[in-house]
């Protein structure tokens, strides 16, 4: 039976997606082979994830947000949810968490429909959601493997210190370090390491010239529903490789086109015609409707140039690279320095900041039932960045797996109202 | 004349609001939606149209009148016979579909059509009376009044006649539909302002000219606007659809032009919205998946005490001591409320405490919009509400401080009205283009 689709992909594929599709099926062919290969997996987070540590043990990384966005997509979810219910979780647990229980209690068949390994070691980057930590505290008593907990420090004061830095490195040291060793019975090889982190900052340095493309007026790209499958490679099993790096020059290539021919981004219904809005976008996604909620957006005319959910694999945009000089540290300090990691302040900043160099008439929250940690807050969010930068904000509400928590007609209404709202003040009393 | 119109095609009722080219309000209409928006959209603006073709003849009338201190009255004995006679223009079509749909029963009891001829029979005989002088409607509805009278006649006949009450009842669902679903039904203006005339011997004779002359009167649409829930439906072009949030803010700023904050409880949602000096909306928030304490939640509660909607206020605001409601879901409602009588419960209380309920829902809407800024309008069918006013004045004062409360008569009309507004300044800027536009070489 052939495959089915590892990744979701926009009506009008390019040649970077047509390789991003290879690279995953190929990722979840080494997978399904494991328990014949013998090769060792480790079920990680995607904030905060260590894929090049994992890459120089051969460990192969399975990322259960990224199973549970892709079974949405897939419109698995919904039955997975309903099995994790009947397992007693209520119906106000996070609904990625859900959708990973009832996936795994479904046979843990992933997104290409090819079963998943066990896991032999539970890698836990603890970064600003404490529901991590639970989740995996389910699995444990599911597959009964160790776990490796990388507590990093919250940057409450919105700056990362020595002690903080040294922390993380200690605990990668004494931690995380011996129990790969144990699980594929190697030695932590530094300079494989160091290999492999010289090639993520070469594909960080092409992934932050594509956010920032957006820049261009019209922008080549939407930097919120198109950065979706623009972060996939970087965010999941790939940094570090060499078809990341292909990956994203290729990509790079390709916008680089679209800006010399003056391009706008590619939208369900294939390339946007008119860029009327440009929008900075706060919040996740939903999975469940996703290409619904992206059209939206691209019926409106509105382009999302700028999005903090594009950076909750590393926010590489403010300067941040890999450095293969300094391995464990520079680990260290992408885990500490992820967008779940910011504070409130931090993040006001950076919406504020986007709003301005990017040219955005406005932004819109899509605050999540699911993520209580992360949705704090963005109602204080919405008013201090509109009063900071002048420029108005929309607020609009679901969720990220569960389709009950999407209520089409309410957020199109809401979106249409916003949107209408920019049109009305951009003219004026006269409109 | 030249008009523009907004409609507001919300999830209970459709508004129409009908402008003259300075931008008064010329007449307003409203029906209760149904499935089929054409239609209601339809019944709406010409309710809008009669009632702008009435302000038209009131002033006429008064330019007219030999005793203009008079001529209240007598306008609006016209508009109790003209709406006589729309309400017998309905009786027929009803009438009409009642047969029909009795004939396609395959089984049809002996004497069914006789019960029916009996029953509209009663309910013809009563129009008068209905629109006599000083006598109370439950609603302006044709659904509402006729459906209360004919249920009433057909379980009395249903008692007489051993004819199944449910039969009866059944063919009234499916006719209604029929007589609402049709934008004839209700009749024309001509023809009804001639039949109402006539049943004014004794009025002013220059009544008589004022109405041929509005009757006469072309009245020409030269922009429109549609909004609320239903606006993609509209049959409307899509640049002439606005969302209802800057329909209401516009609304609400060209009644009250004080106006900073707008509150809109409307049937199945709630929209908090802060405008600046010139109604343009600078945020807004709404319900998000859940309709829980919106309009169609007080209609539930009505459902559930057999009373009208008009009734819960006034019943509400006999509390002396509320009781603590924190639940405002629909589902849960009637549960709750039967939970609450089983503990004997007044059922005044348990009313002012589900509109505190309600209004406490949409604080929290009003303070993630922004708080409340004075001044402060409240709109919506809700606004007609006594007691979900006075829980709202009280929290609002003693959240925010003093504030100037704006509460129209026709707030119900608000989106309407902005929505009309728009369509005036499209018009506007169209024509100015059109004059402004260099002629053609000859």
């Amino acid at each position: 039976m052939s495959p089915a689709p590892t990744t979701p992909t926009p009506a009008q594929k390019d040649s970077s997606q047509v390789r991003q599709k290879e690279m995953i099926a190929r990722h979840f062919d080494r997978l399904a082979d494991a328990p014949g290969t013998g090769a060792r997996s480790a079920y990680t987070f995607v904030p905060g994830n260590l894929t090049e540590l994992l890459l120089s043990f051969d460990v192969l990384p399975v990322l259960p947000e990224i199973n549970a966005l892709q079974s949405a997509m897939r419109g698995k979810t919904a039955e997975y949810i309903a099995m994790a219910e009947k397992l007693g979780h209520s119906e106000d647990v996070c609904t990625y968490v859900k959708s990973d229980v009832g996936m795994m209690k479904s046979g843990n068949v992933g997104p290409t429909g090819q079963r998943l390994p066990s896991p032999d070691l539970l890698l836990l980057s603890y970064t600003g959601c404490f529901t991590f930590m639970k989740w995996f505290e389910l699995l444990r008593e599911e597959y009964h493997c160790p776990v490796a907990m990388l507590h990093v420090p919250y940057q409450a004061d919105g700056r990362i210190t020595d002690a903080m830095r040294a922390y993380v490195v200690e605990q990668l040291r004494t931690e995380v370090i011996p129990k790969l060793e144990a699980i594929t019975g190697r030695a932590y090889d530094e300079d494989r390491l160091k290999a492999l982190l010289a090639q993520s900052a070469r594909a960080e340095d092409d992934l932050v010239w594509v956010l920032q493309s957006a820049r261009h007026v019209p922008s080549p790209i939407d930097a919120y529903f198109g950065a979706v499958y623009y972060v996939g490679p970087i965010f999941s099993a790939f940094r570090g490789t060499e078809d990341a790096v292909h990956y994203y020059r290729e990509l790079r290539e390709e916008i680089e086109e679209r800006i010399r021919l003056g391009k706008g981004p590619v939208t369900p219904d294939g390339e946007m015609d008119r860029e009327r809005f440009r929008v900075v976008v706060e919040g996740p996604p939903n999975w469940t409707s996703f290409r619904q909620f992206w059209k939206m957006f691209a019926d409106e005319g509105a382009v999302a140039v700028a999005s903090t959910y594009s950076k909750v694999g590393g926010v590489y945009d403010l300067g941040f690279r890999h450095d293969p000089d300094h391995p464990l540290e520079t680990l260290a300090e992408y885990c500490l320095g992820c967008y779940t990691n910011l504070n409130l302040p931090t993040r006001i900043d950076l919406l504020t900041r986007y709003l301005s160099e990017y040219l955005a008439d406005g932004f819109l929250i899509n605050s999540v039932k699911s993520c209580n940690s992360f949705s704090a807050g963005q109602l204080h969010i919405l008013r201090e960045v509109e009063a900071r930068s002048g420029r108005p904000g929309g607020f609009i509400e679901s969720d990220l797996v569960d389709p009950r928590y999407f209520s089409a007609a309410n957020i199109k209404n809401r979106l249409e109202s916003y949107f209408q709202m920019l049109d009305q003040k951009r003219l004026g009393a006269a409109s | 004349m030249n008009y523009t119109v907004g409609i507001d095609l919300g999830s209970t009722t459709t508004k129409a609001v009908v402008l003259g080219e300075d931008g008064a309000v010329l007449g307003r209409g409203i029906t209760n939606s149904r499935s089929n928006y054409d239609v209601a959209c339809q019944v709406a603006l010409s309710e809008a149209l009669i009632n702008t073709r009435f302000s038209l003849i009131a002033g006429e009338f008064r330019a007219l009148a030999r005793d203009p201190s008079r001529a209240p009255a007598q306008i609006a004995a016209l508009a109790r016979r003209f709406r006589a006679e729309q309400y017998r223009s309905q009786l027929r079509v009803l009438d009409e579909e009642l047969h029909r749909f009795l004939a396609r029963l395959l089984t049809r009891p002996p004497g069914a059509a006789s019960v029916v001829d009996r029953i509209l029979g009663r309910m013809s005989a009563e129009v008068d009376d209905l629109y006599a002088d000083g006598a109370r409607r439950r609603s302006d509805f044709f659904r509402d009044l006729a459906g209360s009278r004919y249920l009433a006649l057909a379980e009395e006949e249903a008692r007489a006649t051993g004819i199944g009450f449910d039969l009866l009842a059944g063919l009234f669902d499916k006719a209604i539909l029929d007589v609402e679903n049709s934008s004839e039904a209700a009749g024309h203006f001509d023809q009804h302002a001639a039949v109402a005339l006539g049943g004014l011997p004794d009025a002013d004779p220059t009544l008589a000219a004022a109405v041929a002359r509005v009757a006469s009167m072309p009245l020409t649409q030269v922009g429109s606007v549609g909004t609320g829930y239903g606006r993609a439906r509209l049959p409307f072009p899509e640049g002439h659809i606005r969302s209802e949030i800057l329909c209401h803010g516009l609304g609400a700023h060209a009644m009250y032009p004080g106006t900073r904050t707008v509150l809109d409880i409307g049937g199945q949602d709630t929209k908090a919205i802060q405008v600046d000096e010139d109604g343009i909306v600078t945020s807004f928030q709404m319900n998000d998946r859940c309709a829980a304490g919106c309009g169609r939640y007080l209609g539930y509660i009505a459902d559930e005490m057999s009373l009208g909607l008009h009734e819960l206020g006034p019943i509400a605001s006999q509390s002396s001591a509320p009781v603590r409601i924190n639940s405002t879901c629909t589902v849960f409602a009637g549960a709750e409320l039967r939970e609450r009588l089983s503990l004997g419960e007044k059922r005044e209380d348990i009313l002012a405490g589900l509109h505190r309920a309600i209004v406490l829902r949409a604080m929290s809407l009003l303070a993630r919009s922004g708080g409340v800024k004075d001044e402060f309008t409240f709109t919506g069918g809700v606004a007609r509400n006594e007691a979900a006013v006075s829980a709202l004045c009280a929290l609002v004062e003693e959240n925010y401080g003093a504030r100037t409360v704006n509460i129209s008569e026709d707030s119900i009309y608000t989106g309407a009205l902005g929505a009309a507004l728009f369509a005036l300044r499209a018009a506007s800027r169209e024509s100015h283009s059109s004059i402004d536009a260099p002629e053609e070489p000859s």
